[in-house]
């Protein structure tokens, strides 16, 4: 052990970013290629700094573009090094040429996306138009709720993707601002137990072994690449679930925090419930507890895992609720919304009766207030009582001027 | 290729040029060594080709331009000497040709499907100094 120890308390206040910094230099990682965007670059600054420190034996690569920062991460993982780098918004939509090569050549690569706004108009604060850009690109997308979320994901992602049945690469997905630079308490976990937890990193194929040469980033044509996406659509769908659920399992035994799938909260008995990603899950968390004291019995599904789409936990978790509200935060543009289409696709050709109803709201930063849930469950108790649904389909909150809503 | 099912294979659309370990394959010649079926070496791209080059020994000067300059190394060379041209990797780009100093040259490109003896055997003179 040439590097030195950081000595952690046991509770530490961190910012969503400096949170995923410390994991990133409790996994040991071995190369950083990055380029700084707002609001992900203290991640990258961060690991520099530590590297600088002699808390990591790693190499930071300084590149001229996001792109380059993906491709390098790329060549990095191809060799047979533990890889992570940081990236939001248009950084991301930069990446997401090489993001299909990452995932095709099944490389374990981390990529913390600090959730932002896509221009135009150019904008800097948090909303998940770049969670929802990538959510094709064949990666594992993870969501965390907030700092602590934020480091203990790491863990998880890079347990997972490194596993030599998966070789997935993985993205931890955190709301910019809100989460990213909001300071709170995150419980830590020490230097040692964190690292022998994720493990020591097992090469697979590397193109460092002289021994046995290897082509990465081959062609196919028609002959073949079918059968290559075949295969990575059956372990995204079949492998990755499990694996996520018994690392959980894992994480919880080594720091008693529980993680799920589906993060559900009061949905047993509930009539009401929404579901949403990133910070808002906590405010709804918030609200639900308020409304179920004014008699509404309130729910909120938060998902934690987002590609693959966990659609049997999906189902499993809205069996018995009435009314369902999709609050989707990315701009649909002229489509009912992500989340809507997911969880109407869950749901259909079961036997559920449960009426939904898609919302947009913080678009570019805009807060999600508390009077706006208020108002939110209150239209789905309508639709509860009424037996069917009373409001458009897919309605704008927190949007200025008169209400907005079609369908 | 063999038939294979779509879970058949190594993941992450890799290849293996070599079956099995490899040592010191600087030192090994090409004919020797352990290609696996999906290595280049075992591709052909005769397919592609429109021109061929025909190699002519008796103007040869071993001068190994042709052997340098191939962008596919499909001259074969062995103990610096000139011995032929790899007929499965060649693509007829006709850079030997443009490279070879002797007069006449040693190597002149033919339609595919001309007869090498019968070209040889009517190769051209040595072009006059003008």
């Amino acid at each position: 052990m040439a590097f030195d120890k950081m000595e952690l308390r046991d509770i530490e206040v961190w910012d969503g970013n400096f949170a995923a910094a410390q994991a990133l230099r409790q996994c040991q990682i071995d190369v950083v290629a990055a380029y700084p965007i707002t609001p992900s670059t203290p991640i990258v600054e961060g690991y520099a700094k530590f590297l600088a420190d002699n808390y990591i034996e790693g190499e930071f690569v300084m590149v001229e573009s996001e792109h380059a920062a993906m491709s390098g991460c790329i060549g990095a993982a191809a060799a047979g090094g533990r890889v992570a780098t940081a990236t939001s918004s248009q950084g991301f939509a930069l990446m997401v040429e090489t993001l299909y090569q990452a995932s095709g050549m099944r490389l374990p690569i981390v990529l913390n996306v600090v959730n932002r706004a896509l221009a135009s108009p150019l904008n800097v604060n948090g909303d998940h138009s770049d969670m929802y850009l990538g959510r094709d690109s064949g990666w594992i997308q993870i969501d965390a709720y907030c700092p602590q979320d934020a480091y203990d994901l790491n863990f998880i992602a890079f347990r997972v993707s490194e596993d030599h049945d998966i070789r997935l690469p993985a993205m931890v997905h955190q709301d910019g601002f809100m989460t990213s630079h909001t300071a709170q308490g995150v419980t830590t976990i020490s230097d040692d137990a964190a690292y022998n937890f994720v493990g020591d990193y097992k090469p697979m194929n590397d193109m460092l072994d002289f021994e046995h040469p290897v082509t990465h980033g081959v062609q196919t044509e028609e002959d073949w690449h079918f059968e290559h996406k075949a295969r990575q659509h059956n372990d995204l769908m079949t492998k990755v679930l499990p694996k996520i659920e018994e690392v959980f399992k894992d994480f919880e035994k080594l720091s008693g925090r529980r993680y799920n799938i589906v993060e559900e909260y009061e949905t047993k008995d509930a009539d009401v419930c929404v579901v949403c990603l990133g910070s808002s899950v906590e405010t709804a968390r918030e609200v639900a507890g308020e409304m179920r004291e004014k008699g509404i019995k309130a729910g909120v599904v938060g998902i934690r895992v987002i590609r693959p789409f966990p659609f049997a936990q999906i189902r499993d978790a809205l069996k018995d609720i009435k009314a369902i509200a999709a609050l989707d935060r990315s701009s649909p543009n002229g489509a009912p919304g992500m989340l809507f289409n997911e969880i109407a696709g869950s749901l259909f050709n079961t036997d559920t009766k449960a009426l939904l109803s898609g919302y947009v709201y913080g678009l570019g930063g805009r807060d999600l207030t508390k009077a706006q849930l208020v108002d939110l469950f209150t239209e789905l108790q309508a639709n509860v009582d009424a037996g069917k649904v009373t409001t458009p389909l897919q309605q704008f909150i927190g949007v200025r001027g008169p209400k907005l809503s079609y369908l | 290729m063999a038939k294979k099912g779509w879970d058949e294979f190594e993941i992450g659309a890799m290849l293996r040029s070599f079956d099995g370990k490899i040592d010191d394959i600087a030192g090994t010649r090409q004919e020797d060594r352990d290609y696996s079926e999906n290595s280049s070496y075992t591709a052909s791209v005769a397919d592609w080709r429109l021109i061929k080059p025909i190699f002519n020994k008796d103007y040869c000067i071993d001068c190994q331009f042709c052997w340098v300059y191939c962008p596919d190394v499909s001259i074969i060379s062995r103990d610096k000497k000139m011995i032929g041209i790899d007929m499965d990797h060649c693509k007829g780009c006709g850079i030997c040709v443009e490279v070879c100093p002797t007069n006449p040259k040693s190597l002149l490109m033919f339609p595919e499907q001309a007869d090498e003896e019968a070209e040889i055997a009517s190769w051209p003179t040595k072009d006059e100094e003008k």
